[in-house]
């Protein structure tokens, strides 16, 4: 599925990198360990988590992820919303928990 | 026997950096690509960078990062100036971290980093002096071994 359509769907708030939403979301991991979504996510996940500090966007760029989905509404620090659009990852705000966005989108990408 | 490499490069890494931590594991995933390395070990090499680049960031005052690749392996070697590992099978103890608070609210000091290095490694050598520093070696195959039996084994 389409990361536009996940937008879309769900609602949910491009904050970073918004020229870089046409891009396919293969599934999704869900952690704010940076350690753990280091070692276990997949290329093209969406990562959901509620760190927002600079960090999370090397790892989504290391990890090739599709996008971080912020949860809560937590916006992402003002240095990596930098680091986000300067390296073209996507970064999306839910003002929902991660237990709800989850089964949300697993529902979607995973029929 | 060794091979000499076909690429060797350098990077610095100071410690406490965590604006740019990534940044050297980032260069050598693209380098690795570059050179035509398998996704699959390109992988493995970007968490193994990621983790000990993390661990300088972390607890050093500064370190080098040195990437060898040669046609049998790629060859990660890490050196720092920190304080140092009093017991080094503890720390290989996946859960246990000195990591600071701030570092730990930051999602790292789990206790996964070492841990990490050595799953996703074919072989880790560590040695640390406490109050100097610690060397990793790292050696992540590049597998053509069981294609190719007759190539040389690369040693550490």
């Amino acid at each position: 599925m389409q990361l536009e359509t996940l937008v879309r769907e769900l609602k949910l708030k491009v904050s970073c990198a918004e020229g870089s939403i046409k891009r396919d979301v293969k599934g999704g991991y869900v952690g704010d360990l940076l350690s753990d979504v280091m070692a276990n996510s997949k290329e093209g996940d969406i990562w959901i988590t509620r760190q927002v500090h600079q960090n999370i966007v090397a790892v989504a760029s290391l990890k090739d992820l599709a996008g971080i989905v912020l949860i809560q509404g937590s916006e992402p620090a003002h240095d990596t919303a930098a680091k986000a659009d300067a390296e073209g990852i996507p970064i999306l705000v839910t003002d929902l928990p991660a237990f709800e966005i989850v089964g949300q989108i697993y529902k979607l990408i995973k029929p | 026997m060794r091979e000499s490499p076909k690429f060797e490069k350098s990077f610095d890494v100071e410690g406490g950096s965590f604006q740019n931590a990534g940044n050297v594991s980032g260069q050598i995933k693209n380098i690795l690509k570059d050179l035509g390395v398998s996704t699959d070990i390109v992988r493995r090499v970007a968490i193994i960078c990621y983790e000990s680049e993390i661990n300088i960031v972390s607890y050093a005052k500064k370190g080098t990062i040195t990437l060898a690749v040669t046609d049998n392996a790629v060859k990660i070697e890490t050196k720092d100036e920190g304080p140092g590992i009093p017991d080094i099978d503890l720390a290989m103890k996946e859960g246990y971290s000195t990591a600071t608070a701030a570092v730990r609210e930051m999602g790292f000091g789990a206790g996964m980093g070492l841990a990490n290095m050595k799953k996703y490694s074919d072989h880790l050598i560590i040695t640390s002096e406490v109050g100097v520093g610690t060397c990793v070696k790292m050696m992540v195959m590049n597998f053509p071994k069981l294609l190719h039996p007759d190539l040389p084994v690369v040693t550490l």
